[in-house]
C-alpha cells in the first residue's frame, strides 16, 4: 500500500480525538510529541507496508506492447529449501542458464518460502508489493485467485510458449471466461495408495489390489485383523480435507459436487450417499479405520508412513512424498488406480504472474515459467540431470501434456528411459487410469464448500448413528446459502 | 519524596510569571521517560494500534489488494453472520470461556491455596507448577493429542486401569470442548497459580492468628480472610482470562481443526478460515471487529476495577 499523505491522514484520528484523549493527561506541549510520535509510527508503519509499485526492479517500467524488449527484471519463488540440497543446486542451475541464456531478463530474487503457496501471506505480500513476479499456487486455490483479479491475464502471451499447444485438460483450471490466469506445472490424478508389506501380512496379494470398494471394505477388514495399531483404510475428517477426498471420492462414484451452471450444490445423491456410507461401514461395523482422526494432511500421511496402515486415497506424488517428506520405506508403497472410477480428481499446482507486473514483467515470467517447467530435457523436465543427482525419476507427473502430443511423447519417452525408480509401483495407476476424465475443483469456492464438507465427513467417522441423509441435506442447504449469497 | 519538595513542586509562585521555563525544566527532568515512553508508543502503534485500525477499516471494504477497495456497509458482517458456522463458533467460544473459567480460574486458586500452607517443598512444587507454562503451546497441544489417543492414549489406560471405560476425548461432540478446556488449563495453571500466590503471600499473618482465635477452621479462614483480602486480584484475573479465553485458538487448530462436527469451531478459528482458507480477507476482519466489541466491554470493566484499585 502506497504511504501517501491521504492515505495517513485517512488512518490518524481525527485531531479533535488526539487532543481530547492526550490533553485530559497532560499539557498541551506534550500534546505536540504525543501527536507526532503517533504520526511518526504510524507513517513508518505506512511506509513498512510497501508500495503499489509492480512487483520487481526499478528497471522494470511498462512498455508498450510489442515495443522492442529492453532489460526487465522479475523475481520469482518456489526455489527448493536449503535442506532439499540436490534439487536447490539444479534449480540455481536453472537459474544461472536461463539468465545467460535470456541477457535482457535478470531474476533478481528467487524465495524459497516452504511451503510455496502460503495463503497466509499471500494477500499481506500482494498488498504490501513484496510478492514475486512469479508464484506457486495449488489447483484448489486457482479459482478464489482468478475470482478476487489476484493474478494476471496471460490470454495474450500464451501463444508464444512452444508446448501450450500440448497441454492436456489441466490447463482448464486456470481458465475463466475465455481467458487464461496461469500455466499447470504439476498435475496428477486421484488413486489409492497401498501398503505392499501390510497386504502380505493380511494375506492379501499386493499385485492385484483392491478395484472395487467392496474390494477396499474387504481388505481393510483383513488388515485391521492384524492387530492393534492396524488400520485397513485411512480417510480424512478436519480442515478442509475431510470435504477435498469427499469430493474426490465422489468424482470417482461418478458425482459431482455442484450442477454444471455451479450454481447449486449436487452431492446429495445416491453416488455421495454411497461415499459416506462406505466409510461408516467400514469405521463402524467392520471397525477397519481406527479411531483416531486425521484432521490435515501430514496426520495421515504419518500415519501412513507409519507402516501399519493398509490404504489411502491418495495420487502417486504421494508416494514421493512417502519417500521424502515422511522418511516411509518407499519400496513397499504401491498406487493403483481408483476403484470404480469414473472420473479423476485432477491435483496439481501451477504458476501465475503478479497483477501488478508490466506486460514485460509478465513476458520475461512466462519465459522462466517455459524454461523450468515446461520444456522436455530442461529444468524440472531434465531427467538425465535428475537421475544423476538421486532424484526420483519414473513417477507419473507431471502429467501436463496429452499422451499423442509431441511434448507428451518426448516427456514419457525421456522419463522412461531415465527412470531410477520402480515404474512398477505406479504402473497399475497409469494402466487403471488410462482414458479417465480428469475433473477440476469445484469453483472457485472449493475451500467454503470443502469446509461444509468436513462435517458429514467427521459424524460419519465419529458417530455410530450419523444420519447420512440428513448431513448431506443439512450440507446441500448450506453450500446452496453460500453459493446464492456469493451470486 | 519530601514534603518540601512537594511543595516547591506544586508551588505557583514564581512559576506563574515563566510558565515556558518551568516546562523546559519539566521536560529535561523527564527526557529519560519519555525516550522509554517513546519506544513503547512506536510498538503499540506499529503492533496494536495501526492493525486495529485497518481491521475496523477493512471489515467495511471490500478488496482485493490490487484494485482500490470498495465501500461495503455492513456487508461483509451480514456475510459472516449467515455463515452456517457462525452460530456454533459463538457458542463454542462461549462454552469455553465458562468451562475455562470453571476450571481455568478455580484450579490455580485452590492449588495457590494449597502451596501457600506447604511448609517444605515449596519453591520445588511451584517450579512444577509453572512447567507447563515454559512448553511451547505447541508442544503442550501435540502432547495431549497423544494423551488423549482413544485406543492407546494415557488417559483411557488410566481409566481402564479403574476399571473404567474409555473416553472418545476428541473424536465426540460431546467431549471435545472439554478435552480442549482441559489443555488450555493444563497450560495456563501456572501463572494463574504464580499470581495468587503472590497475592497469597501479601495477606498480613495477624489476620489468620486473629481468626483462628476466634475459633475459625479453615473453610471459614479462606472465606472471611483470604477471599475478602484477594477479592481485587480474584476479580482482574477473572477478567484477563474471560478477555484470553475468548480469543481461544491454537487448541482447535491443532487438535481438532473445529471438528467433529463444529464442535470446536471458535471464533477466531472462522476469522482464520475467512482470512487464509476463504481468501475472505474482509470478512475474517468483520468477525475480528464483532468480538473485538465484545473484548472491549470486558476490558473497559478490568480498566475500571484497576482504577478503583489504585483509589
Amino acid at each position: 500500500m502506497r504511504a501517501t499523505p491521504e492515505r495517513i491522514a485517512r488512518l490518524t484520528p481525527p485531531a479533535s480525538i488526539r487532543i481530547r484523549r492526550v490533553s485530559s493527561m497532560t499539557r498541551s506541549g506534550y500534546r505536540r510529541t504525543a501527536g507526532l510520535l503517533l504520526a511518526t509510527a504510524l507513517g513508518l508503519t505506512a511506509s513498512a507496508c510497501g508500495t503499489d509499485e509492480a512487483p520487481a526492479g526499478d528497471n522494470a517500467k511498462p512498455t508498450a506492447e510489442g515495443a522492442a524488449a529492453g532489460p526487465v527484471s522479475i523475481t520469482v519463488n518456489c526455489m527448493p529449501p536449503k535442506t532439499n540440497k540436490a534439487q536447490r543446486a539444479t534449480f540455481q542451475e536453472d537459474l544461472d542458464a536461463f539468465q545467460k541464456l535470456n541477457p535482457n531478463i535478470k531474476i533478481e530474487k528467487a524465495t524459497d518460502a516452504f511451503p510455496c503457496y502460503e495463503p497466509r501471506t499471500f494477500e499481506a505480500k500482494l498488498a504490501g508489493g513484496q510478492l514475486e513476479t512469479v508464484f506457486y499456487v495449488n489447483f484448489p486455490n486457482v479459482g478464489r485467485l482468478m475470482e478476487s483479479g489476484q493474478a494476471a491475464d496471460l490470454t495474450p502471451y500464451v501463444g508464444e510458449l512452444k508446448t501450450f499447444k500440448d497441454y492436456n485438460a489441466s490447463i482448464d483450471i486456470f481458465k475463466k471466461d475465455g481467458k487464461i490466469y496461469g500455466l499447470p506445472t504439476d498435475g496428477y490424478g486421484m488413486g489409492l495408495v497401498y501398503n505392499r508389506e501390510v497386504f502380505t501380512k493380511a494375506g492379501l496379494d499386493p499385485n492385484n489390489p483392491p478395484k472395487t470398494w467392496a474390494d477396499v471394505q474387504a481388505a481393510a477388514k483383513k488388515i485391521a485383523a492384524l492387530g492393534p495399531g492396524y488400520v485397513g483404510f485411512g480417510e480424512y475428517s478436519g480442515n478442509n480435507v475431510g470435504g477435498w477426498h469427499f469430493t474426490a471420492s465422489l468424482y470417482g462414484r461418478g458425482g459431482d459436487v455442484l450442477t454444471p451452471d455451479g450454481k447449486k450444490a449436487a452431492f446429495n445423491t445416491p453416488e455421495g450417499q454411497a461415499v459416506l456410507e462406505n466409510l461408516k461401514q467400514m469405521r463402524w461395523t467392520d471397525n477397519s479405520m481406527g479411531s483416531k482422526l486425521y484432521i490435515d494432511w501430514p496426520a495421515l500421511m504419518k500415519a501412513m508412513a507409519g507402516g501399519k496402515m493398509g490404504m489411502m486415497l491418495g495420487a502417486p506424488d504421494v508416494l514421493i512424498g512417502l519417500r521424502n517428506d515422511f522418511q516411509a520405506k518407499f519400496e513397499n508403497y504401491q498406487v493403483t488406480s481408483l476403484p470404480e472410477a469414473k472420473a479423476l480428481f485432477n491435483g496439481g499446482a501451477g504458476y501465475m504472474i503478479n497483477p501488478k507486473a508490466t506486460p514485460e514483467q509478465i513476458k520475461a515470467g512466462l519465459k522462466w515459467i517455459e524454461y523450468e517447467f515446461l520444456t522436455p530435457g530442461k529444468g524440472q523436465l531434465d531427467y538425465v540431470r535428475a537421475k544423476g543427482a538421486n532424484l526420483t525419476v519414473g513417477q507419473p507427473y507431471p502429467d501436463l501434456y496429452g499422451a499423442d502430443t509431441p511434448s507428451g511423447q518426448e516427456v514419457l519417452k525421456l522419463r522412461t528411459e531415465n527412470a531410477n525408480v520402480d515404474p512398477a509401483q505406479f504402473a497399475l495407476w497409469v494402466e487403471g487410469s488410462k482414458g479417465i476424465a480428469p475433473k477440476a475443483e469445484p469453483g472457485p469456492y472449493a475451500q467454503e464448500i470443502y469446509a461444509i464438507l468436513d462435517t458429514p465427513m467427521s459424524a460419519v467417522l465419529t458417530r455410530q448413528d450419523a444420519d447420512i441423509a440428513k448431513l448431506l441435506s443439512d450440507a446441500e442447504a448450506k453450500v446452496n446459502a453460500l453459493l446464492e449469497k456469493k451470486g | 519524596m519530601t514534603a518540601t519538595s512537594m511543595r516547591l513542586s506544586r508551588s505557583p509562585r514564581g512559576s506563574r510569571g515563566r510558565p515556558a521555563t518551568k516546562r523546559r525544566r519539566e521536560v529535561r527532568r523527564n527526557i529519560t521517560a519519555y525516550g522509554f515512553l517513546c519506544g513503547a508508543l512506536i510498538c503499540f502503534a506499529f503492533f496494536s494500534w495501526y492493525p486495529m485500525i485497518w481491521e475496523v477499516v477493512l471489515s467495511f471494504q471490500q478488496t482485493n489488494f490490487v484494485d482500490p477497495p470498495i465501500w461495503v456497509g455492513l456487508e461483509n458482517f451480514v456475510t459472516v453472520f449467515q455463515d452456517a458456522a457462525f452460530g456454533p463458533a459463538w457458542k463454542n467460544t462461549v462454552m469455553f470461556t465458562v468451562l475455562a473459567l470453571v476450571f481455568g480460574y478455580g484450579v490455580p486458586f485452590v492449588i495457590a491455596l494449597v502451596l501457600n500452607e506447604l511448609r517444605h517443598a515449596r519453591a520445588y512444587l511451584r517450579f512444577v507448577v509453572y512447567v507447563p507454562v515454559m512448553l511451547p503451546p505447541a508442544v503442550g497441544v501435540l502432547l495431549f493429542q497423544w494423551f488423549y489417543e482413544p485406543e492407546y492414549g494415557l488417559f483411557n489406560q488410566v481409566l481402564g486401569f479403574f476399571g473404567l471405560s474409555g473416553l472418545d476425548w476428541l473424536n465426540s461432540t460431546d467431549t471435545a470442548l472439554i478435552s480442549l478446556v482441559i489443555v488450555s488449563t493444563w497450560m495456563n495453571l501456572g501463572t494463574g497459580t504464580l499470581i495468587y500466590l503472590a497475592a497469597l503471600q501479601t495477606i498480613p499473618g495477624e489476620l489468620y492468628e486473629a481468626a483462628e482465635l476466634d475459633g475459625a477452621g479453615i473453610f471459614k479462614r479462606i472465606w472471611h480472610v483470604t477471599i475478602p483480602q484477594t477479592k481485587l486480584i480474584l476479580l482482574v484475573m477473572l477478567l484477563l482470562q474471560i478477555v484470553a479465553t475468548m480469543q481461544v485458538f491454537i487448541e482447535p487448530f491443532l487438535l481438532t481443526g473445529g471438528g467433529p462436527e463444529n464442535a470446536t469451531v471458535s471464533v477466531v478459528y472462522l476469522m482464520y478460515q475467512y482470512a487464509f482458507n476463504f481468501g475472505n480477507i474482509n470478512g475474517g476482519n468483520a468477525l475480528g471487529v464483532m468480538l473485538m466489541i465484545v473484548l472491549m466491554v470486558f476490558s473497559a470493566i478490568y480498566l475500571r476495577v484497576s482504577r478503583e484499585d489504585k483509589r
